[in-house]
């Protein structure tokens, strides 16, 4: 029980680092599709940081720094020069394969993957109870989404960000910068989508190609399955989780082809958005560009 | 930026150059940011760009090689492209036709799987034909569906979709009819189409055939209906102004749930250049990218059905050239230039055009259109559509939203 518990929330930490980028992403009106790319970027420049520094914080930081270079662009042609969020969106997801593809090439002359790199736990190993508890990232997902819970609806920047992807007119008009706030949004989502994807390659102690697999789409998922409310986003996030733990465990017994377990996540949002009874209505200004 | 407050009558000459002037400038502005990121990336990796750019001509457009597996990429493209333009066109983002088009694929290889050995041809293939088509359709219907019985966001429901729809094919073929060790089905009975190898020797070993008719016909089909029809005129009336066309008497829910419906017609149809002309089989992961290149393809192509196919051709060159290149740089170069190139267009096509608008209005001429450039006319001749790529409700703004005269 503990052991399936800790796999749970293993697999939960990425879901719940991008989720919690994701609200804020959306709750100030920018699509968040950019989660998987995002999370792919702060991957790999994660594992080249630990890579060149033998470190694991400083691969941290190196993801990071990936995420919100990836995030400025976005914001950039999204906010500055209000292109359509979809259309970069999509376009942002494919330059993150392209650019990690290529620059997997350059650095490590792999197509793909990096070298052994140094992270936190065992490794490949699904190690025990302990060496999750020692993975600092893991307690950082978990703050995650109570910092953003905290940030959205206890500090004036949270009403901010609110009122910027519910009514920007309304928020303009009594002076609330609205582009600076977006800016600063989809800064934070880059960063905590990079987070995600330092982990994975932190705790897989390399980087794989395309090694996200759809992650980023999954805690887009579970941010409109939990109604862009941190909280339910984390009961989300842990449910998908969950089901993915049962899977792999199950795995043996073969009670559920995997296939139909993958589905979980995108069936239940597509239910909750045109669910009849209590259906999950995005933020009023969601994608709409302001000038 | 406010609505020019008059507009004096233009004479032919002069709006004919500001229409070609607006179609073909921002784009050509967009290729000159990717050539300049590709020329970067050539550098970082030490090869020199006219090489690499030279190798990548030749290997596509060379040789008959070449040049037939770029009319074979170009052909998935143009109906995935075609797919995303149409729906944009009534103002919805198919992001589905990935998935739509495998599913396309999948029933073309069920019937083709179904039909005895020594079906006639013609039967054979219009049997398939009419299965891509409910295929893709099926898929498409259910986001159009969805957004006009519960105006659930079509973005979300097709980006979802296509995880839903790619799972259950592919276990599917995993569980049931694959061939052993492998990830595809058994080749078909019937319905095969020749190669254009089988005509023009040249193009031996490529895998262009002559699917890429049914492509053209296509897009004839997608320019006809968008112009030349009373549902098209709705549907291009519901993408500029979904409320006002409301109120001139049309049905925008309905519009929205046929457009999804058709354009996951045509993305299915794109499953056929694979299954009737190249493998003879479905195989786990033939759409892979495709329908995402599609939302390039539409976007370069400016929503228009001729865009749309020279577009394709330019993502199937870039495609196929970067394995023409990769002996000199890797070849996921090419997937980093059409992500730049998408990010290109979207950003510079409104603000080159607001620049020029600008330009314009400063030397005293005057603009077709609103004030940001959208020549936002729903003329019944039929005239294109040429501004923003993404008309209607989502992309309202405040300049924008004031329907435009009707000339």
């Amino acid at each position: 029980m503990i052991a399936f518990l800790i796999q749970t929330l293993r697999i939960a930490v990425p879901y719940l680092f991008a989720a919690a980028g994701g609200i804020i992403s959306e709750r100030a009106g920018i699509i968040a599709l950019t989660l998987e790319g995002f999370m792919l970027t702060g991957a790999f420049c994660a594992a080249l940081g630990s890579y060149y520094s033998g470190s694991a914080l400083v691969g941290i930081v190196a993801g990071i720094a990936g995420g919100l270079l990836a995030a400025l662009l976005h914001a950039l042609a999204t906010i500055r020069y209000r292109a359509d969020q979809v259309v970069v969106g999509i376009a942002m997801n494919l330059l993150a394969v392209g650019v990690t593809r290529f620059f997997l090439r350059l650095a490590f002359d792999s197509s793909s993957n990096s070298p052994r790199i140094p992270g936190f736990g065992g490794g490949q190993v699904r190690s025990g109870v302990l060496s999750s508890l020692a993975n600092p990232l893991v307690w950082l997902g978990i703050l995650s989404m109570f910092a953003v819970g905290w940030l959205l609806y206890r500090t004036p920047f949270g009403l901010r960000v609110r009122a910027a992807g519910e009514k920007p007119d309304a928020a303009l008009s009594v002076g609330v910068p609205v582009r600076r706030v977006r800016w600063l949004a989809v800064a934070v989502s880059g960063g905590c989508a990079a987070l995600a994807g330092s982990y994975l390659a932190l705790d897989q102690h390399q980087f794989t190609d395309g090694m996200t697999a759809g992650r980023g789409f999954i805690a887009l998922a579970a941010v409109i399955f939990g109604k862009w409310d941190p909280k339910r986003v984390t009961i989300a996030c842990l449910l998908f989780a969950a089901a993915e733990t049962m899977q792999i465990r199950l795995q043996s017994l073969q009670l559920i082809p995997s296939q139909f377990v993958e589905m979980i996540p995108y069936v239940l949002t597509i239910v909750a958005l045109a669910g009849v009874v209590g259906r999950a209505v995005q933020p009023a200004a969601l994608g709409k560009a302001v000038d | 930026m406010p609505p020019p407050a008059d507009r004096p009558a233009l004479d032919r000459a002069a709006r004919v150059r500001a229409h070609i002037e607006e179609s073909i400038l921002p784009p050509l502005v967009a290729l000159v940011i990717a050539a300049v990121v590709g020329d970067i990336l050539i550098i970082i990796f030490g090869q020199s760009p006219g090489d690499v750019y030279r190798q990548l001509l030749e290997g596509t457009w060379g040789n008959a090689y070449g040049f037939g597996q770029v009319i074979y990429k170009a052909t998935t493209l143009t109906f995935t492209g075609l797919a995303v333009a149409l729906g944009i066109r009534a103002g919805l983002f198919n992001i589905g036709a990935e998935s739509q088009l495998a599913s396309g694929g999948f029933a073309a290889a069920l019937v083709g799987l179904a039909m005895p050995h020594g079906t006639p041809g013609g039967l054979a293939v219009v049997a398939c034909v009419l299965a891509a088509a409910a295929g893709g359709g099926v898929v498409g219907a259910i986001p159009g569906a969805l957004k006009a019985r519960f105006g659930a966001s079509e973005v979300i429901v097709t980006i979802m979709l296509n995880f839903v729809v790619l799972a259950l094919l592919n276990y599917i073929v995993a569980a049931h009819i694959h061939v052993s060790e492998t990830l595809h089905t058994p080749e078909i009975n019937a319905g095969a189409l020749p190669r254009l190898a089988a005509v023009f020797a040249v193009f031996s070993g490529s895998a262009a055939n002559t699917t890429f008719l049914l492509a053209l016909a296509a897009a004839g089909g997608v320019w006809w209906f968008l112009f030349r029809t009373r549902p098209g005129y709705e549907l291009r009336a519901v993408g500029l102004q979904p409320d006002a066309a409301e109120y001139g008497g049309v049905r925008v829910g309905t519009v929205w749930a046929k457009t999804m419906m058709l354009s996951g017609m045509l993305a299915g149809l794109g499953g056929l250049n694979y299954v009737l002309g190249y493998k003879h089989y479905y195989e786990e992961g033939f759409a892979a990218g495709s329908g995402f290149l599609g939302i390039a393809v539409a976007l370069v192509g400016r929503n228009h059905p001729v865009g749309v196919v020279v577009a394709a051709l330019l993502f199937a060159t870039l495609s196929q050239g970067g394995l023409a290149v990769n002996a000199l740089v890797p070849k996921q170069m090419v997937d980093v230039l059409t992500a730049v190139v998408i990010i290109a267009v979207a950003t510079a096509v409104p603000e080159v055009r607001r620049a020029l608008v600008a330009a314009r209005r400063s030397a005293g001429i005057g603009t077709p259109g609103t004030g940001n450039g959208e020549p936002g006319t729903v003329t019944p001749r039929g005239a294109s559509v040429p501004g923003s790529p993404f008309p209607g409700a989502r992309l309202r703004r405040a300049d924008s939203s004031t329907p435009d005269s009707r000339r």
